[in-house]
């Protein structure tokens, strides 16, 4: 919405409703547990399988498969580095003030001065490709876990993981840098 | 050809095992892997050191015994059994690292010799068809698509190596529990009991310390059967079924 380059009405006007609608309000609150589920389900994880092999091998040669889906912990940490990062920018501020004086706060305009720091929207950009690698990878896994896939829709499902592992990080990402290049005023 | 080997060396399974180099001098390409390890151990034995002990049987890749983690590779560089692997896929010269198995689930019993009964126990809980008596069905009484019948004969080609819990950097035993709980699932004859042989087996995986996938696929490169992760698919399906319909309902009270 921010491309479209209207000062942030279109913006303003769907934030107002992200914020104050009931539905979205407990999804929202659906989606906290969630990650936090997620998060200390995928820590437990790689503890127990951390111990199912005790004594390492002496030589480890590069076994078959994607780098990524053996890294979804250290891109899980990226991501969550990221999601801290950007709640404590825009959610929780936002969030509180609605709390404490019952209004919200300009995201718009704070995204203009949050993403004039390069450093942030460097952040911002390694957040959303950890989110391209953890995704591409978590997608077709989450099928494969719940023995959800079969030959016939392989195909659809992989395409679809990874259009969209891309386009999601992609629209994410070129927020942040659309602003900071100044390619939306 | 000339090999140095790098060769883990264990007493028993409380000791601390070290790797330990050898020099083998006069190996032919021709000699499989096994062979090599005869040569060299005849001359351990000649000059009164101690032999290796490794797990051999069929040496035809049928057994599934041969278990040796060589340069880096459950069976080494090729996707064959150790008893296959021949010197030719190695350099003159090369100096080749071999280790045991390693999961918390296979304890190293000495040098390369590791306990894999955690995989008898899994297929005890389970891995079955009970044979009522009766008489002798006719052979062909049940049919059966051949496209079902070639699934489950390739599930079926498992011979319970261990290599797919050696590669995999979860030392996850899925592609073993898969191909064994795919071979029955699939068959008429396996399907009365398919809830309970899927819940049972996955217990007993979980309670012999086996890691848990994370789909990365390092198994079925390393399988030397082929075994597909689709297998692992369907496993995740059978057991999900099975947890959300099996028959054993517990029953308290009564007294
Ligand atoms: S699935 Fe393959 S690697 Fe695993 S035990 Fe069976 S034959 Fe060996
Ligand atoms: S010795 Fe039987 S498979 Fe290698």
């Amino acid at each position: 919405m921010i491309f479209l380059n209207d000062q942030g009405v279109t913006f303003t006007h769907w934030g107002h409703f992200m914020g104050t609608n009931p539905i979205i309000r407990t999804l929202e609150i659906g989606l906290i547990i969630g990650f936090l589920a997620h998060i200390v389900q995928g820590l437990l994880l790689w503890r127990a399988n951390h111990a199912a092999r005790p004594v390492k091998y002496g030589v480890a040669k590069k076994p078959a498969g994607t780098w990524y889906s053996r890294s979804m912990g250290l891109l899980g940490t990226l991501l969550l580095l990221f999601l801290i990062l950007h709640t404590v920018h825009f959610w929780i501020p936002n969030r509180a003030n609605q709390f404490i004086h019952g209004e919200e706060l300009p995201l718009y305009q704070m995204m203009f001065e949050i993403f004039s720091n390069p450093w942030i929207v460097l952040i911002y950009v390694v957040g959303c490709i950890s989110l391209f690698w953890h995704l591409l990878h978590g997608f077709a896994s989450a099928f494969q876990s719940l023995g959800l896939n079969h030959q016939k829709y392989n195909g659809i499902i992989s395409f679809v993981g990874i259009a969209f592992s891309v386009i999601v990080p992609l629209i994410f990402s070129l927020m942040p840098i659309a602003i900071y290049f100044e390619w939306i005023n | 050809m000339k090999i140095t080997l790098k060769v883990w060396r264990q007493k028993n399974r409380d000791s601390k095992g070290a790797f330990k180099t050898y020099q083998v001098d006069h190996a032919s390409p021709d000699m499989s892997f096994l062979e090599m390890i005869d040569v060299l151990n005849t001359d351990l034995i000649k000059k009164g050191e101690e032999s290796i002990a490794f797990d051999h049987d069929c040496r035809e890749g049928i057994c599934g015994m041969c278990s040796m983690y060589i340069n880096g590779h459950p069976h080494g560089p090729l996707q064959t059994t150790t008893c296959q692997l021949h010197m030719r896929s190695f350099k003159d010269g090369e100096t080749i690292t071999v280790e045991p198995w390693r999961a918390k689930a296979f304890p190293v019993v000495k040098d390369l010799v590791v306990d894999r009964s955690a995989f008898d126990r899994i297929q005890q809980a389970g891995g079955y068809v009970s044979v009522n008596t009766g008489g002798v069905p006719d052979a062909n009484e049940i049919p059966i698509p051949k496209i079902v019948a070639d699934e489950a004969f390739d599930a079926a080609a498992c011979i319970g190596c261990g290599a797919c819990v050696a590669a995999c950097k979860n030392a996850s035993a899925m592609l073993f529990v898969g191909a064994k709980v795919s071979q029955l699932a699939l068959l008429p004859q396996g399907k009365p009991e398919r809830k309970q042989r899927a819940e049972r087996m996955v217990a007993q995986m979980d309670a012999e310390g086996f890691g848990s996938c994370t789909n990365t696929g390092a198994c079925e490169a390393e399988c030397p059967k082929g075994i597909s992760v689709t297998n692992i698919a369907r496993l995740n399906r059978e057991y999900l079924g099975a947890m959300l319909t099996s028959y054993q309902v517990e029953v308290g009270g009564g007294e």
